[in-house]
């Protein structure tokens, strides 16, 4: 009788909480998606751009404008991009770009860690409310709590950095402020919104913890996350301005509203890019915090908690990532799209080299996740099943990570040439190029997705009548879409021109993600009622730690490289085709530069870090009472 | 203690493998495009030849794409006899534009590179009508006109033609030369003629010398039978007191603190005597 009414209070718990959830989005979306709407409807885009010479939108007609700057109408200032020489940028003895880009790196690593870790707590919480296991809401807490100190790092690292471009770029500075105006308010307040929805969501934990209270905690956390992901979208808006500029003319004067200043053709891309990656990053980085208390204590229980905390932000590192290389897709996609010239300096010119970086990078991030998961069978009695899989799992990764790496061009003397029989490798060669190396991530991905997929199910045996289709549909689906992905591979990249090469690697995605989304659906139906095998956290070797140190240090080196590649591919340009860098520093520094550089701030990043982490030990630590000191001293 | 150390050990050492990776790769700098002075006295043909292979490769970015298959993302134009070529293109039903020989037809597909795609590597969804190239006279790349003259003449030689271009006249030297940035920060000479002023001014950027067609701003060729002497000055030094019907005010307003009395007053008369 207690426990219907219980669940009846918790069901209507449930519901109140879900409308509110309901209610507080349809609110958010009113109020943010109507402005948008009102901004669009101001006159219309054509108006606005068709003044510049001849140019109107195709199909229709020529609007006259004219009319309104004869009848003497007052038209705003129109203020074009500054045309900067080398005495406009301000010389403080050091590299300006080395100052702006540690410190930018620092504010972006930390901004993408504090964006991401109030997205999965969120949703740890919610786990937590629906399934009932309060393990969950003090994990999701605790995650909290860590990165609490991450929020005024960030603070502090974007002060320092619009403090420095401001003293080093300020024509370029100047130019920015002028076309984004207002909306540097409007980012400025959602600061204000955001630490009020961080304390409240933080410091409320505990005030509300159950019934409808719960669901105004959550609710202050979806908010807390909307103005976050609000405030990454608007700065977003000024890198992808600076690569692929809208809402101006040829020499840089404003002819569009801010959406359209914002909306350029590489915004949504890097939005869900930046979004997606962030979430990964986050869970790295908590998951390396996990790892070092695992470590630190011999107690059995908070081994055990340390241990399940560790994977489960692996489980979060490694999901994020796996769609990741898709979003890198769609936005080198846009990429070429905007400008042929600037995909290939990214992909086929002086920049190429970075991506056997990234290779390794990835490689990496692959095999500590993979490896991580392998050791965590341990924890489970039903694994044994699965073990013989691991060989083949990391023979695979192995040689697609070798592939991946492999060069296409490489830089060699008269007698290099010689000896190599020309200029590629007669076998080796064909490795080099993107089919290849398609062939190789995809593989990658779907291996990796296998071992998750095997590690799931090591603890559980399926009851269903159809498991034993249910399997060989499964198996079928991957050899089919491995075969899919080798065909497609090898037929489009060799045997056809560019244009179809290209094309074939979107159905080589198409193949990965429907392996992954039919294992989790599978997966899901198969394992619903399954009978459950004991499993041990916290049985697991000390060494699989590392993989959860060697991911973060992956994620943010990998990180860096990346900003390295977006900012380089503008070349000598600070926006794009608008306004050109004069400044000492308009070169694209060469790979070895930008590594040591990308370690400099990986290294201090991962120091403060620690001090978040020291900072966040400290809230739990109380100092024992001194005892009655005598003359003598400590009695 | 113990496992701090080594978590940062780990840590570290394994950052500082992959700055290893970066530098055993090819170090590679990419600079900025940077303008040459030509010395117009001693400039022969095989001179303006060997420039216009070296914008080929360089400042033009021509070989991003222009590459051999199966890497290239357009035709392989340096295995390609361009003259023969230019023929064949010419006569071919599908072709857009206006030029009669080779020469145009280089110079056509450069700055309007649409009016004759290449079966196969036209824009993705347009059906070989929309190429994918930019305009190489525009922002990013900006060649000025005897850089691509140079490179049509490489173009033609490269092959064993016959170079039709010629080279490039006084006027054209100085432009170039004009248009070079101020290295360390030091002011650009004063122009020595009106031309010279208008490449040192840029105002081939937004306005057609040649014609009455309109860029940003309104076409001069016959500017000095509408305007003034006195309107013309006024145009440059104070661009918002009178604004041309059709066009906004985006001429920008501090060429008096840049233009000596001098180079105003010679761009003044040049541009009154347009009529």
């Amino acid at each position: 009788m207690r426990s219907n009414r219980q669940q009846s209070i918790r069901r209507n718990g449930f519901s109140n909480g879900l409308g509110w959830l309901l209610s507080l989005l349809a609110v958010l979306l009113v109020f943010g998606v109507t402005p948008v709407f009102a901004d669009m409807g101001m006159g219309g885009a054509e108006q606005r751009i068709a003044p510049i010479g001849r140019v109107h939108i195709e199909g229709q007609d020529f609007v006259p404008v004219a009319d309104s700057v004869a009848s003497g109408a007052e038209e705003p200032e129109q203020i074009a991009a500054p045309r900067t020489s080398r005495k406009d940028y301000p010389n403080i003895g050091v590299s300006s770009r080395a100052v702006v880009w540690i410190l930018a790196q620092l504010h972006l690593f930390f901004g993408a860690l504090v964006l991401a870790v109030p997205l999965f707590v969120l949703v740890i919480e919610l786990v937590g409310v629906m399934t009932g296991d309060e393990r969950y809401d003090s994990m999701a807490h605790e995650f909290m709590k860590i990165s609490l100190t991450g929020f005024s790092i960030t603070a502090i690292f974007g002060g320092s950095l619009a403090l420095a471009l401001f003293l080093l770029y300020p024509d370029f500075m100047g130019y920015m402020m002028h076309v984004f105006g207002a909306q540097w308010l409007v980012y400025a307040g959602l600061f204000f919104l955001e630490s009020f929805f961080l304390y409240t969501y933080y410091y409320g934990w505990n005030a509300m913890r159950y019934g409808n209270l719960k669901w105004v905690h959550l609710s202050l956390g979806l908010l807390l996350n909307g103005a976050g992901m609000t405030i990454m979208v608007i700065s977003n808006s000024w890198a992808t301005f600076m690569m692929a500029p809208s809402g101006v003319n040829e020499v840089g004067v404003v002819v569009g509203n801010i959406w359209e200043v914002m909306k350029g053709p590489l915004w949504n891309p890097i939005n869900l890019h930046r979004f997606i990656a962030n979430i990964g990053f986050g869970g790295a980085v908590v998951g390396a915090y996990a790892a070092y208390k695992f470590l630190s204590t011999k107690d059995m229980e908070k081994r055990a908690h340390y241990d399940w905390m560790g994977y489960t932000s692996n489980f979060i590192a490694i999901l994020a990532f796996l769609p990741l290389p898709f979003a890198g897709y769609w936005l080198m996609a846009e990429i070429y799209a905007y400008s042929q010239q600037m995909g290939i300096t990214a992909m086929g010119g002086i920049l190429a080299w970075l991506f056997i970086v990234q290779a390794v990078l990835i490689g990496t991030i692959l095999l500590a996740g993979n490896y991580y998961l392998w050791a965590g069978m341990s924890r489970t009695e039903g694994s044994k099943r699965y073990k013989p899989f691991i060989g083949f799992i990391a023979f695979v990764l192995v040689v697609c990570f070798l592939t991946w790496v492999t060069p296409h061009t490489l830089i060699l003397s008269a007698s290099e040439i010689a000896q190599l029989g020309g200029s590629h490798h007669h076998i080796l060669g064909p490795l080099g190029i993107m089919p290849a190396k398609n062939i190789a991530v995809n593989l990658m991905l779907i291996v990796t997705f296998l071992s998750f997929q095997l590690y799931r199910r090591s603890d559980k045996v399926a009851t269903v009548s159809w498991a034993p289709i249910g399997n060989a549909l499964m198996v079928a689906i991957y050899v089919v879409a491995i075969v899919n992905i080798i065909f497609l591979g090898v037929y489009f990249g060799y045997f056809s021109n560019t244009v179809y090469k290209v094309g074939s690697s979107v159905a080589q995605v198409s193949s990965t993600l429907v392996v992954i989304i039919a294992g989790i659906v599978i997966d899901s139906l198969m394992f619903k009622n399954a009978k459950t095998l004991p499993s041990h956290w916290g049985r697991i070797p000390d060494r699989a730690q590392y993989a959860l140190f060697a991911l973060p240090i992956a994620f943010t080196w990998l990180m860096g490289l990346m900003g390295y590649v977006r900012s380089s591919v503008k070349t000598h340009w600070h926006v794009y085709t608008v306004m050109k860098d004069n400044s000492p520093d308009n070169f694209i520094p060469t790979i070895g530069y930008a590594g040591n550089m990308i370690t400099i701030v990986t290294v201090l990043f991962l120091l403060f870090v620690l001090f978040m982490f020291w900072v966040a030990s400290l809230s739990g630590t109380k100092q024992a009472k001194p005892e009655t000191v005598t003359e003598g001293g400590v009695a | 203690m113990t496992v701090f150390f080594k978590t940062i050990g780990f840590s570290i050492g394994l950052a500082l493998v992959f700055t290893l990776v970066t530098q055993l790769l090819p170090q590679v700098e990419g600079e900025a495009p940077v303008e040459t002075k030509v010395d117009l006295a001693s400039l022969t043909m095989d001179d303006f030849v060997a420039m216009g292979e070296d914008l080929f490769m360089n400042k033009g970015t021509c070989t991003l794409c222009h590459k051999p298959p199966p890497i290239g993302r357009a035709p392989d134009i340096q295995s390609m006899d361009m003259v023969s070529t230019s023929s064949e293109r010419l006569a071919d039903e599908r072709y857009q534009g206006e030029s009669k020989d080779a020469a145009d037809y280089i110079l056509e597909s450069m700055i309007d590179p649409s009016k004759f795609v290449v079966a196969g590597w036209g824009k993705k969804g347009s059906n070989d009508t929309v190429s994918p190239m930019p305009a190489v006279d525009k922002a990013p790349i900006q060649l000025s006109a005897m850089e691509m003259d140079a490179i049509i003449a490489y173009l033609q030689a490269k092959d064993g033609n016959e170079v039709t271009i010629s080279l490039p006249s006084p006027e054209a030297a100085a432009e170039v030369v004009a248009a070079a940035p101020a290295a360390g920060g030091v002011a650009p000479a004063p122009a020595a003629t009106a031309e010279e002023a208008l490449g040192k001014y840029a105002c081939s950027a937004c306005h057609a010398m040649d014609s009455e067609d309109p860029l940003v701003g309104p076409g001069l060729a016959t500017v000095g039978a509408r305007l003034s002497e006195t309107e013309i000055r006024q145009s440059i030094v104070d661009p918002a007191a009178v604004i041309t019907e059709g066009f906004p005010p985006a001429m920008p307003a501090d060429f008096a603190e840049k233009m000596t009395v001098r180079e105003l007053e010679m761009l003044v008369q040049h541009l009154a005597e347009k009529k």
